[in-house]
């Protein structure tokens, strides 16, 4: 089942051309890897997906993005509402400078959950959701910023699962993160994909390769091949993917 | 070429160097010693003036007693409308400049005004604020036209430093909180104001040793004696004039000739000022400190 359909996206910022025509079509409860070299549009294309670009000045943005069929740049559509379906998950751990728990509820105070218990039992799952649970259920007044770099990355994860998205999105989260860190933030992606379609912004190309069902491969703007992970790595229709993916250039 | 030369050994002392030591070693000193002379001199002169009765009464000039009660008053008024205009105008313009405005030009006119502003000398606002609130809004020489004029002398301070403190909140925060669905007004009222508290409450306690410190401008528009104790309801004593204890003290040690009791206000004066600036660098480290 198709999630997300992306139509001969371009964007623009200012004089920039970033995006250049993407078409790709992201799988329900899959992790779709998006690998490339910097720049070339990947984490740009990514950021397309929950209208994070909207606020970029002198940013130009042509052609469809289509969440279950509807258009996310359509006149009527809410952004807030888009988002809370949309999540996102960014490259180096960002928790709030609050506590753990407010942390996690933050989310659904914005979108306007009050009752307590309600609050608290959607913590718990979210925190739980994110693998952090056990080492944090002590100490959910402390500071979120206390935390280790990987604790805080799940934290970040269970953020974002406490207000039920459908998608999460990921930009390169394990980058700033050591590799047991890594190591549990990827199992956990796993384990989210029974839930949730990931779709995941990765340097690592080891990382693509183990974790995720899809991959994208992207270079100066242009989306070169999408297929199946074990395909794109094995057998690369494209010349320039094989050379990107066995280590020639990037 | 020697030991001494090649290796990282024996370190060769310089005359110029050793010269220029002293020199600024000699200068630091002398600023020390007059700051400490001249904050001594005024504590030693002043805190024998400070009596109980001097600070919890008003003057009498049948009885022939002096008190600065109804000036401690006054200022506190100051102080106090002062910052209920500047700190939601100031916090409010902070945030407006920083978050909303995207014109460069209009950022980088209000910029230069800001600036401009902090630099006149105090007795211009005090003209203006004379014309401007007391003849033309007609609020007559009295406590709410000094506040107001305050405040736009204190404006150009609270919206710089509100700004800095708001451009110090991480981009990252700002991101995640957008990420969840965070409207624009709700990231600020939930991340950026609690983490600009900070260097919002510097702002605040900066301006209030401006205002503490005024004397020329208030003298014009706020009025110039503090001889009784404000009556009648709080907008009746805040269409009142009176003076604050800059402008008391101005009064007393230049034309009454009343030098002790200007040098218990000057004390006074001094001892307020050094608590704030205390009271900013404990809230500076406080707030770093829970950062981490």
């Amino acid at each position: 089942m198709t999630k997300i359909v992306t139509e001969n996206l371009h964007l623009h910022y200012g004089e920039n051309h970033a995006l250049r025509g993407i078409n790709l079509n992201i799988l329900t409860n899959k992790i779709t890897a998006l690998i490339g070299p910097s720049g070339c549009g990947k984490s740009t294309y990514l950021k397309t997906l929950n209208r994070m670009n909207d606020n970029v000045p002198n940013v130009k943005i042509s052609g469809q993005v289509l969440l279950d069929s509807e258009d996310i740049y359509g006149g009527t559509v809410d952004v807030t509402k888009l988002r809370k379906k949309v999540g996102m998950v960014f490259q180096s751990p960002n928790p709030f400078p609050m506590s753990i728990y407010d942390n996690a509820a933050y989310g659904l105070r914005i979108h306007g959950v009050k009752k307590r218990l309600l609050i608290d039992e959607i913590v718990e799952r979210s925190l739980r959701g994110a693998a952090i649970w056990d080492e944090v259920k002590d100490r959910l007044k402390t500071p979120a910023l206390a935390l280790s770099g990987g604790q805080q990355q799940r934290l970040c994860i269970a953020r974002t699962l406490a207000v039920s998205p459908e998608v999460i999105l990921m930009d390169e989260p394990t980058s700033a993160l050591d590799p047991i860190s890594t190591m549990k933030i990827e199992e956990l992606m796993s384990e989210l994909t029974k839930q949730y379609t990931v779709v995941i912004v990765t340097h690592n190309m080891q990382q693509a390769a183990r974790i995720s069902d899809y991959t994208a491969f992207f270079l100066l703007g242009e989306m070169i091949e999408y297929d199946e992970t074990n395909r794109i790595f094995a057998a690369p229709k494209n010349p320039r993917t094989e050379n990107y993916i066995t280590g020639r250039f990037g | 070429m020697n030991r001494a030369m090649s290796g990282i050994t024996g370190k060769r002392k310089r005359p110029a160097d050793a010269l220029l030591y002293l020199v600024i070693g000699l200068f630091t000193a002398a600023v020390f010693a007059m700051t400490m002379y001249f904050a001594g001199y005024i504590f030693v002169k002043g805190c024998a003036g400070i009596t109980f009765a001097l600070l919890t009464t008003a003057p009498n000039p049948i009885i022939r007693t002096i008190g600065i009660l109804p000036a401690i008053i006054n200022t506190a008024y100051i102080i106090l409308l002062t910052l209920v205009f500047a700190v939601p105008i100031g916090v409010g313009g902070a945030v407006y400049i920083n978050e909303y405005a995207n014109k460069r030009k209009l950022i980088r006119v209000i910029e230069f005004t800001t600036e401009t502003l902090s630099g006149i000398p105090s007795i211009i606002f005090g003209v203006f604020g004379y014309v401007f609130f007391c003849v033309f809004l007609n609020l007559k020489v009295s406590l709410i036209a000094g506040a107001l004029t305050l405040t736009i002398m204190v404006l150009p301070t609270i919206i710089r430093t509100a700004q800095e403190a708001l451009k110090a909140v991480p981009l990252s925060y700002r991101e995640g909180a957008a990420g969840l669905g965070a409207s624009k007004w709700y990231m600020i009222r939930t991340i950026l104001l609690p983490n600009a508290s900070s260097g919002i409450i510097t702002a605040v306690i900066l301006s209030v040793g401006r205002i503490v410190g005024e004397s020329a401008a208030l003298l014009l528009v706020a009025g110039g004696s503090a001889m009784y104790l404000p009556k009648g309801s709080f907008f009746e004593q805040i269409k009142n004039s009176g003076s604050t204890l800059a402008v008391e003290l101005y009064r007393y040690a230049y034309s009454r000739g009343e030098n002790e009791v200007g040098f218990a206000i000057a004390a006074l004066l001094l001892i307020i000022v050094i608590g704030l600036n205390l009271s900013v660098k404990l809230i500076g480290k406080r707030l770093k400190g829970g950062a981490k």
